[in-house]
């Protein structure tokens, strides 16, 4: 079996990388979902627009909504992937996109191709076939995925954070040692000062044991990573240890 | 390393907005192509903002920057690097009588496999029913086929009964769906190495033979012709171009012809695969018409040799226009 890829990441020519996160087997069934509703209330809709026009005759209208639902169960997902970059309403809503493997633009026969072959993947019921698939592949291609050379990917939102909380009125001793705070800068990974942030922000909402100790991890690898003279770190807690650094990270003064 | 990075951000964000602000206006009409001007400025602002990504990924302070800045540079490496072979409009027109029966004729091979699976299938039912009259009732897949071929041309040259009278709008755009949808069936069971396909047009043909010799041997061929060749002549020829799409994508899958990764193999495939599932598409919406509006419609109201012409006349105009038609901008792209 091969492992399942969080991320799936792309050098440039230039040299420069940037990573994707795949999206998860639920998160796509939840889109999936959504659309499916989505065609319904559009053919719905279709419909009883339709019965206005039964004067036409009930032969062009039975005509009109078997095309109707054919175009939409098969040709709405097509059209809303083309021209929505790669997203229908239901990937929206989950904040899914489908994308070239390599990063590039999707072309319209790839779409047209990972459609068609949904027949196969939803084989024998409920996207057995697909499930399966996507779950053993490492990058959680379904068949028509595999075949169009496309991936799902989850786009995370990025919320702005909010400086505010890190700008007390305490005094920071770690501001004055402007060596310290270059090394901290230039050490400390952007995903580790978002996890420190998190906890910032939702430190209140954790029970004080549990508070403590993931301020105490979180202090020792700041520790780690760059030689702090103890009088600057002393008599102060974990946690505002941890504010301090991410107050000269994140804020320049 | 970054001294000021307030300062870096404050210069360098006008050129992220710019080249967000290009990419928003391709993103807005996938066909849109850039003048060389707007080409010149996406190539110099992407790779302004990769080198600022180069420069923020060392720096830790500000991660929504850097995603922000990670999101433009792929979708400006997206936009640069993909748009080769797909900056072009769509051309209706041109993709039917240049495109399709250029990417037909590319893949006669694959089209002449699924010829031979289904005579396979024609000899096969057509001889069940000949030897074995009593396979009828297995073979056939509608009740109306069932029974005794000589009562229902009777029936329907008696002009009494017409089952679609009134509903032939309907009846066609069942039939439209209904193939088309068989046809991708068999386009997407090439996926399982062409194996579910080989058979779909295995039985496809069985049930075309065994129909045939049914109406033979009770000496109704000619209600036969006049029946199936107005419609089928473009039906059968549409599934047996979904069958072609379906070895070539389990070529690509099989990978003889190409010895290269299959990823690489499929994504030469693709385009062409779409190309013959949208011409199999466009053959059975015809051939839903005909069959709606002219097939059903039986001796005395259309003479059987009014069909049969029209029938033979379709599959010469089929076969001129699947061997001759593009193959001038053909030439001119080899």
């Amino acid at each position: 079996m091969m492992a399942r890829t969080q991320t799936w990441s792309i050098r440039t020519p230039e040299g420069v990388s940037f990573s994707f996160r795949i999206a998860s087997p639920l998160l796509r069934v939840a889109a999936l979902l959504i659309d499916f509703c989505v065609v319904g209330a559009a053919w719905s809709l279709f419909s009883g627009i339709l019965m206005l026009f039964a004067i036409l005759g009930t032969d062009f209208m039975g005509a009109a909504n078997v095309i109707a639902w054919f175009v939409l169960s098969q040709g709405y997902r097509i059209w809303a992937e083309w021209a929505w970059g790669g997203r229908t309403l239901g990937k929206r809503v989950m904040r899914l996109r489908v994308m070239d493997e390599r990063g590039f633009r999707l072309s319209f026969a790839q779409i047209v191709m990972r459609n068609l072959l949904r027949f196969v993947d939803v084989l024998p019921a409920a996207y057995c076939v697909g499930g399966v698939m996507s779950w053993f592949n490492a990058r959680g291609q379904r068949l028509g995925d595999l075949a169009a050379g496309t991936i799902v990917v989850w786009e995370a939102p990025t919320p702005k954070p909010n400086l505010a909380l890190l700008r007390g009125e305490k005094h920071n001793s770690l501001r004055s040692h402007q060596p310290i705070i270059a090394r901290l800068r230039q050490s400390i990974s952007s995903e580790t000062a978002t996890a420190a942030w998190q906890a910032v922000t939702r430190g209140d909402k954790l029970d004080p044991n549990s508070r403590q100790e993931i301020f105490a991890v979180i202090a020792a690898h700041f520790r780690s990573l760059t030689p702090i003279p103890t009088d600057l770190s002393e008599g102060i807690s974990d946690e505002q240890f941890v504010k301090n650094v991410l107050d000269v990270v994140f804020l320049n003064r | 390393m970054i001294v000021n990075l307030e300062k870096f951000i404050a210069e360098e964000r006008p050129k992220w907005e710019q080249l967000g602000a290009i990419l928003d206006r391709q993103a807005q009409d996938p066909w849109r192509r850039l003048s060389l001007a707007e080409a010149r400025e996406l190539e110099r602002l992407y790779r302004r903002a990769s080198a600022d990504l180069a420069r923020l990924a060392t720096f830790s302070a500000e991660p929504e920057t850097r995603e922000y800045l990670e999101r433009l540079v792929a979708r400006g490496y997206a936009e640069i690097y993909g748009t080769r072979n797909t900056s072009q409009r769509f051309r209706p027109w041109h993709w039917l009588i240049v495109t399709w029966p250029t990417t037909f004729r590319r893949h006669w091979r694959a089209f002449q496999l699924c010829i031979a699976l289904t005579l396979v299938g024609v000899v096969f039912g057509g001889a069940a029913i000949a030897f074995d009259p009593g396979a009828k009732q297995s073979l056939m897949p509608f009740s109306h086929l069932q029974g005794d071929p000589r009562d229902r041309v009777a029936r329907e040259e008696s002009g009494k009964e017409n089952r679609i009278d009134g509903h032939q709008a309907s009846f066609s755009a069942e039939l439209m769906s209904h193939n088309i949808q068989v046809t991708i069936d068999v386009v997407a069971l090439g996926m399982t190495y062409g194996v579910g396909s080989a058979i779909l047009l295995f039985y496809n043909g069985v049930i075309l033979g065994a129909v045939a010799v049914d109406y033979i041997l009770a000496g109704e061929g000619t209600f036969l012709a006049g029946w199936l060749l107005p419609h089928g002549t473009i039906e059968i020829p549409a599934i047996l171009v979904g069958g072609q799409a379906a070895f070539v994508l389990a070529g690509a899958l099989l990978g003889h012809e190409v010895r290269k990764p299959l990823w690489t193999r499929m994504r030469v495939v693709v385009p062409d695969v779409a190309t013959l599932c949208g011409g199999a598409a466009v053959m059975l919406v015809w051939a839903g018409f005909v069959e709606s509006f002219l097939s059903q419609h039986h001796q005395p109201v259309v003479p059987y040799w009014a069909k049969i012409t029209f029938g033979v006349i379709e599959v010469i105009a089929l076969t001129w226009f699947l061997r001759f038609s593009g193959r001038s901008a053909e030439v001119k792209q080899t």
